[in-house]
C-alpha cells in the first residue's frame, strides 16, 4: 500500500520486461508504490486504455496525478524526481550513450532477435545476425562491472528486464541457446552479477511461467504472420 | 580548447535537419559533410557502426547517434540560450513523449505515401493525416509545441515540413485544409534562421523524390 504522500501508482504486467524495469528503479530508490497488474494477452482494463489511449500498452506512471508513458521516460522521470541512488550518469555523453544502447535493446534486438526470428525460415542465419547484434552489447559490459560503472543504472534496468528475464526464456522455449558463455563471457558475468542484487531479483519473473507466456507470445507472432 | 563538432547528414533526412536546427540554434559552428548513403564512407561505418545511418554528430572525437538523443546532447552540452526542454522533470518527459511519437507515428506513413501505390498509399494518407492532427491537438493555440519557446518538439517535427508538397502531391491531399493550425505554426518556425538555415526548400525535395524512388528500386 503506497505512502499517501508519494502518490505513485504502475500500471503493469508481470511478464513486461518495459514495466519490471520500472521497478527495479522504484525500488533501487525506495519509492513506495501501488501497483495494478494487465492480464495483456487476454484484455486491457479500462483504466489502461484511459490513462494510455495512444499506445494501449504498459507500463502507465502516475504520480500525484501527473501520468507518463514509455519506460525509458518513466525511467528518467523517476531519476529526475527521485535523487538518492542515480541512475543516469552526470555527464551527456554518458547519457546519450547509455540512451543509444537503450533504444538499441528495445528496438533492434527484440526485432532481430524475437520477432523477426521467431518468423524465419532460415533459424540459423536469424540466430547468427542476432548475436551480431548482442556482440554489441558484449563489447559494451567488457570491463565494467555494470552497465553503468561500479553500480546499476539505467541500461543495467533495459538489458537486464529485456535479455536474461524476458527474451532469453523465450529464446529457452524455442530451445535455442542464444547468448552461450564461451561466445559472450562478459555478458554471462553481468547476469550473474545483477542476480545477486536484492532488487533486481525481486523484478524477475518465475522461470516456467515466463517461458510459457513467452511460447503463447511465439504462437501469436506466427499466427499473424500466416494470415499477412 | 575549441569544440570540434562534425555533423554526418544527408541533406534531404529530416532528421538530420534536427541536428542542423539544434546546432544553429545554440550558434555552434560544425564541419557539415554530406554522406552518400548508396556508398557509405569509411567515417560512417566508424562512427555509427551498429546501424551505418545519418545523421552521426562527432563531438570532440566522440560520436553520437540518434537523432532525438543529438538533439538532447547538444541541449545538455551547450545550457546557454533559451533550453530546448523544460527543466521539470514531467513537462520533460511529455516533451520526449511527443518527440518519440513523431518517430514512431508519423515517419512511417509518410513513406507510404512517397513510395507506395494504390491501397497502401491511401492507407498511408489517411494514418499520417490523423498523426499529424494529434499533433496539432497538442500544439493547440500555443506559438510553439512547448508555450513561448521554441524547443525539442519543434525540433523533432520542422524538418517534415518541406516533405509537406511531395507528400501532398503524391497522396493527392491537403495539409494546409486537414491541419491549419500546424501549417501556420510550421510557418513561424521557418522565419527563424536556424530554421531556415537547415531545411532545404520544398521544391528540391519534390524533385528529389522520384529520382530516389529509381534509387532504391521503386517506381
Amino acid at each position: 500500500m503506497a505512502e499517501k504522500e508519494e502518490d505513485v501508482l504502475l500500471i503493469g504486467a508481470w511478464a513486461s520486461p518495459f514495466s519490471r524495469r520500472v521497478e527495479m528503479a522504484l525500488k533501487l530508490k525506495g519509492v513506495p508504490y501501488d501497483y495494478s497488474d494487465e492480464d495483456y494477452l487476454v484484455t486491457k482494463s479500462p483504466l489502461l486504455l484511459q490513462l494510455n489511449p495512444i499506445y494501449k500498452k504498459v507500463p502507465v506512471f502516475v504520480h500525484k496525478g501527473k501520468v507518463l508513458l514509455e519506460s525509458h521516460l518513466i525511467l528518467e522521470y523517476i531519476d529526475q524526481t527521485w535523487t538518492r541512488n542515480p541512475i543516469l550518469p552526470q555527464d551527456p555523453y554518458g547519457k546519450a550513450m547509455a540512451r543509444f544502447w537503450a533504444k538499441f535493446v528495445d528496438e533492434q534486438v527484440t526485432l532481430i532477435g524475437f520477432r523477426s526470428l521467431v518468423k524465419s525460415e532460415e533459424i540459423d542465419v536469424a540466430i547468427k545476425e542476432a548475436q551480431e547484434l548482442i556482440t554489441y552489447l558484449e563489447k559494451e559490459i567488457t570491463g565494467k562491472m555494470f552497465f553503468g560503472g561500479e553500480t546499476i543504472g539505467f541500461l543495467d534496468m533495459v538489458v537486464g528486464s529485456m535479455i536474461p528475464f524476458c527474451l532469453v526464456r523465450g529464446w529457452e522455449g524455442m530451445g535455442i541457446d542464444m547468448i552461450p558463455n564461451e561466445q559472450f563471457p562478459e555478458l554471462n558475468r553481468w547476469i550473474e552479477k545483477i542476480k545477486e542484487i536484492e532488487i533486481v531479483r525481486e523484478c524477475i519473473p518465475n522461470r516456467e511461467k515466463n517461458i510459457e507466456h513467452m511460447m503463447k507470445i511465439v504462437g501469436r507472432i506466427k499466427a499473424a504472420s500466416k494470415t499477412a | 580548447m575549441a569544440d570540434e563538432v562534425i555533423l554526418l547528414d544527408y541533406w534531404p533526412s529530416m532528421f538530420g535537419m534536427r541536428t542542423r536546427v539544434a546546432l544553429e540554434e545554440k550558434n555552434i559552428k560544425f564541419d557539415y559533410r554530406e554522406q552518400d548513403l548508396f556508398n557509405k564512407s569509411p567515417i560512417l561505418l566508424e562512427m555509427n557502426p551498429v546501424h551505418k545511418k545519418i545523421p552521426v554528430l562527432i563531438h570532440n572525437g566522440k560520436p553520437v547517434c540518434e537523432s532525438l538523443i543529438q538533439v538532447e546532447y547538444i541541449d545538455e552540452t551547450w545550457p546557454g540560450g533559451n533550453p530546448f526542454l523544460p527543466s521539470d522533470p514531467y513537462q520533460r518527459a511529455q516533451a520526449k513523449f511527443w518527440g518519440d511519437f513523431i518517430d514512431k507515428k508519423v515517419y512511417g506513413p509518410t513513406r507510404l505515401i512517397w513510395g507506395a501505390k494504390g491501397e497502401e498509399q491511401e492507407a498511408g494518407t489517411k494514418e499520417f493525416i490523423e498523426m499529424l492532427k494529434m499533433l496539432e491537438s497538442e500544439l493547440g493555440d500555443k506559438t510553439y509545441f512547448g508555450g513561448e519557446t521554441f524547443g525539442y518538439v519543434d525540433i523533432a517535427m520542422i524538418g517534415f515540413y518541406c516533405w509537406f508538397d511531395v507528400l501532398e502531391k503524391c497522396g493527392n491531399f491537403s495539409i494546409e485544409a486537414e491541419c491549419p493550425k500546424l501549417i501556420a505554426w510550421a510557418k513561424r518556425c521557418m522565419k527563424r534562421e536556424s530554421v531556415a538555415k537547415s531545411l532545404p526548400d520544398s521544391d528540391k525535395i519534390t524533385k528529389f523524390v522520384p529520382e530516389l524512388k529509381k534509387k532504391i528500386g521503386i517506381e
